[in-house]
């Protein structure tokens, strides 16, 4: 038997355990419950709530489950009279100040304390002197506070300190009035912040737009997917009578672990939001008047079918579901269009045809951690994929060196090993892909880019760190992806991956640039990811050629697409655009001649491919807003009016399962091969400010979120946007 | 200590891991008493068996006694381990303040078990004698009391140390010393039950051996060893709404 197992028993039963690990661990695995608050499975152990008090056989004191090793021949008892006596007293001694107005506290029904004091309290309260009253923080717009009802076990702290690396929360005072706050009154804002929600056994802290607007017991959970970056963290929606009240986290370790970020909390707000567009209009004259679903429909199909094949445009986001987009590529094939473009961020496409068959990480997102050395490049890894930047702080803290391109400096909360900026993004992996090549032949593609081009001390400790890693992987993120010589930059980077014999990938925009590019919402591609014979146009193209009939896909022209400047005039020039869209807003006004209305992520349902190639399907959760109908079914109608074959779909599983079976295999390599020797991108590096889209800006969902938009990053945002 | 140290807020670690395997900056660390290392550099000079012989067996050397309280002469006195207290108390400190009755003594600091005279006057002042006596040596701080002394105030008064002393930390000690400290404040302010008598100790009793460090127990045990010795005088302030059994013995001898 290896040393590193010992026998131990639990409440008479044997059991082998790992050496060093901690009772609670065990007792877990074994189904023995020992109650606790403080300790948490992603937070160092604390032991001060001494909840989890069990009894050690020859121990005179009761040990705390949750930090006591393990050892050989250890006997345990998690329900002997003493282990129960200790976990009482505990109990009487965290209810004695904890107020009793369990009634009006949003935890009522969901609070860890009040389920143990079912098991663990008295009927009566023996504690007949004052309670402790503590006054209440204001620590932002997201998260409430009760601290009254605080039992200090330091959750919150932890996962400040621990998990985010911003411990702005803390303990002032002693004894019983030592208290939870932020020391100098601040809010306490984090992409990832309001995880204290859940962490939190009580009511102290708590979901604040939610607040005192539904008891947990009366709704509904569903699951479901985030939206908003291509992580596609796990989400449940607690659904009152239709309407979504709020959005906790669904656990997948191999995603999203427990958390979620602020955003994918948040953002059901904008489902409700007063921007929703209630019933289809069209634009007669100048002016927008109500019309039926049918007149609506009727109308963009015959617009459709009077168009000139090559003068139609079908713009989607990256947002758009797997099934959405099947359905849209049919409509194009059926058109006989290849005007089909999901890439509404993307400037440069000189190089599609280099792109992978969808765009991917270059290993799984829990794979993140176990790298040695990372370079991100061209990525505001925060705002992007806050859960990626998580895992690459995970990596971070265990020794590995994170190093940044960047032209622009973003603050990290770990110690970053390089962070080169103050340069265009070329211009910096130049120089790391010529310290890469150290005096040795670079691939031919960037010869000319590193052409007279000399490696500084930092790009030399970037290029080491790569080699020198077991394991070491070049990530691109969304600033790369928007960046005016992307093509620059992706060959850059996958040289200085090649040279030092890293892996490579990157992040993708929206939930599914995977699942879009899969489906053909390429003008280059078509379904599974065959090279059209001849290709159509992209955004930019689109936008910048007279159409007869555009098609905009729950796109925000204004806020969107970064492909093209002067979206909203550009489209308020075509001579039709039909849009499908769940908020009306000024520039969609401008920019179309007919609003469809959709539901929103929420009220469809549907498949997204996230950036490590997982699908991840979802119902429905909530009921349509107004007349909005989901995205594929409107698209489905339409396929029908302009007879496109085979769209006699019942669900949208119908749609998938028909687009599964033509898939055949996907490719999930991620490998670049340049066609040729890549030009001088000559000024087209310049540091670009605008390709940056902040964390509470990146699409219709999150621009609406009246809570996400009252935080002090949001409000940051708005004054540099605002000059 | 290694927490301040470290700059961080002085609340006590979890023991294991002990400081010896990972102390200040996680870091082996030996951490002792001042009292503990002064001794080093006099048992190096004159030998191990030159300090053991200093006191009786089982607590070798000298300690530092430093006496308070009912006492004619106070102050701090370095003695061989093991003098008797009689010795200690009338030789040394001259004695029971104004020629007094010994009612009590705390032998070795606040969190130590009260001693009635009768028991402490037989007591040696070592480890094992007042172990057996059911206390402790502590620190040396040893506090004389005399009849005149209330030791429901008393236990207040060391219910309220304790009470400002707990760090927070963990649940016990945070939310017990309070609650120790109040139903003492209650029974002086003579708004005590008899059931508060019963509860002082079962608190107490809660709270010992369940903290993170010892403070939790040096808070039960005054509260615990008050009660067993002098629960008369609790009940009797009970009984007669906060009058002190010591005050009604100085009014009828008036």
């Amino acid at each position: 038997m290896s040393d590193d197992i010992v026998n131990i028993e639990v409440d008479g039963e044997a059991v082998e355990a790992r050496r060093g690990q901690m009772l609670i661990e065990v007792t877990d695995a074994v189904g023995a419950y020992v109650p606790r608050f403080c300790y948490h499975d992603k937070l160092s152990v604390a032991a001060n709530c001494r909840m989890c008090l069990v009894e050690v056989e020859k121990v005179p004191k009761p040990m705390p489950a949750c930090a006591t090793p393990v050892g050989e021949g250890m006997k345990v008892f998690t329900k002997s009279p003493k282990a129960i006596a200790a976990q009482k007293a505990t109990m009487e001694f965290l209810l004695i100040n904890h107020p009793l107005d369990c009634p009006i506290c949003d935890q009522g029904g969901e609070c860890e304390l009040q389920d143990l004091a079912i098991g663990y309290g008295r009927d009566v309260s023996r504690y007949n002197d004052g309670k402790r009253v503590v006054k209440d923080k204001d620590i932002g717009p997201l998260v409430s506070t009760d601290m009254t009802r605080c039992i200090h076990c330091t959750r919150c702290v932890r996962f400040g300190e621990e998990i985010t690396g911003k411990p702005q929360l803390g303990t002032t005072d002693r004894g019983e009035n030592m208290k939870i706050g932020t020391y100098v009154e601040q809010s306490v804002d984090h992409e990832l912040s309001a995880n204290i929600i859940d962490l939190c056994p009580v009511g102290a802290l708590n979901n604040k737009p939610y607040r005192y607007s539904a008891r947990a017991w009366e709704m509904a959970q569903h699951a479901t997917v985030s939206p908003h970056d291509c992580v596609g963290s796990n989400l449940y929606a607690h659904v009152l009578r239709g309407t979504v009240k709020r959005i906790v986290p669904r656990a997948n370790e191999s995603i999203n672990e427990s958390w979620i970020a602020d955003r994918d909390r948040y953002s059901y707000e904008a489902i409700y939001s007063g921007d929703r567009l209630m019933r289809p209009r069209v634009k007669e004259n100048g002016a927008w008047r109500d019309v039926d679903w049918e007149g609506a429909l009727a109308q963009a199909a015959d617009v459709l079918k009077s168009a000139d094949q090559d003068k139609v445009a079908l713009i989607a986001t990256p947002a758009v579901t797997v099934e959405e987009g099947h359905l849209l590529s049919q409509i194009a094939d059926h058109l006989g269009t290849a005007n089909i473009d999901h890439r509404v961020g993307r400037r440069d496409v000189s190089d599609q045809d280099n792109d992978p068959m969808y765009p991917s990480l270059g290993c799984s997102i829990a794979e993140i951690e176990q790298h040695d050395a990372i370079l991100v490049a061209g990525s505001n890894v925060r705002a992007e994929a806050p859960i990626i930047a998580h895992r690459l702080r995970k990596a971070a803290v265990a020794g590995a060196a994170i190093s940044f391109a960047n032209s622009s400096v973003y603050e990290y909360l770990f110690d970053v090993a390089n962070y080169l900026s103050g340069a265009g993004l070329v211009e910096l992996l130049a120089g790391v892909a010529v310290a890469a090549a150290d005096g040795n032949s670079l691939p031919d593609s960037v010869t000319e880019l590193c052409d007279g081009v000399t490696a500084s001390g930092a790009h030399k400790d970037v290029a080491r760190s790569l080699a020198e890693a077991d394991r070491a992987i070049v990530l691109l993120g969304n600033i790369a992806g928007r960046h005016a010589s992307y093509t620059a930059v992706r060959a850059l980077a996958a040289a200085i991956a090649e040279l030092t014999g890293a892996s490579f990938g990157g992040l993708s925009e929206g939930p599914n640039s995977a699942g879009a590019c899969l489906a053909g919402v390429l003008p280059h591609r078509a379904q599974g990811g065959e090279n059209r014979v001849t290709a159509g146009l992209d955004v930019a193209s689109m936008l910048a050629q007279a159409m007869d009939a555009v098609v905009l896909v729950n796109v925000e022209p204004d806020a969107d697409i970064h492909a093209a400047t002067d979206a909203v005039a550009r489209l308020a020039e075509q001579a039709f655009v039909v849009a499908l869209t769940p908020f009306v807003s000024d520039a969609l006004l401008e920019a179309a001649d007919l609003l469809l209305p959709t539901g929103t992520f929420a009220e469809t349902s549907g498949t997204y491919v996230n950036v490590e190639g997982t699908w991840q399907s979802f119902s429905g959760v909530a009921s349509a807003v107004g007349e909005a109908r989901p995205t594929w079914k409107v698209l489905r109608v339409l396929g029908n009016l302009v007879d496109a074959p085979g769209f006699d779909y019942v669900t949208s599983v119908d749609v998938r399962d028909e687009f599964v079976a033509r898939l055949g295999e996907i490719s999930t390599s991620n490998a670049y091969e340049a066609s040729g020797r890549i030009a001088k991108v000559n000024g087209a590096d310049a540091p670009a400010n605008d390709i940056d889209i902040p964390l509470y800006s990146v699409d219709a969902l999150v621009r609406r979120a009246t809570a996400l938009q009252l935080t002090d990053e949001a409000q940051r945002a708005r004054a540099v946007s605002d000059g | 200590m290694l927490e301040s140290l470290e700059g961080k807020q002085g609340k006590p670690r979890f023991k294991p891991p002990f400081p010896a395997n990972y102390g200040l900056y996680g870091k082996p660390t030996t951490i002792n008493n001042t009292q503990s290392l002064a001794s080093v550099p006099a048992i190096i000079r004159n030998g191990a068996a030159w300090f053991a012989a200093l006191g009786p067996e089982g607590s070798g050397g000298t300690a530092l006694f430093s006496v308070s309280g009912h006492v004619e002469k106070p102050g701090n006195y370095e003695l061989p381990m093991g003098i008797p207290f009689k010795d200690l108390l009338n030789d040394v400190c001259g004695g029971v303040l104004g020629g007094r009755k010994l009612k009590a003594v705390i032998p070795g600091g606040s969190s130590c078990k009260v001693l009635p005279a009768d028991i402490i006057m037989d007591c040696t002042m070592d480890y094992t004698s007042l172990q057996q006596a059911g206390s402790s040596f502590g620190t040396g701080a040893v506090v004389v009391m005399d009849e005149t002394t209330c030791m429901v105030k008393v236990l207040r008064r060391i219910s309220r140390f304790y009470m400002a002393e707990s760090c927070g930390q963990c649940t016990p000690c945070r939310e017990g010393t309070g609650w120790l400290y109040r139903m003492l404040t209650r029974i002086i302010d003579g708004k005590g039950e008899e059931a508060d008598l019963h509860k002082l100790v079962d608190v107490a009793n809660k709270i010992e051996g369940h903290t993170i460090c010892a403070l939790g127990d040096a808070a039960a045990w005054p509260v615990q060893s008050f009660l067993k010795h002098f629960h008369d005088e609790f009940a009797y302030m009970i009984r007669n709404h906060g009058r002190s059994i010591v005050d009604a013995a100085t009014d009828a001898a008036a």
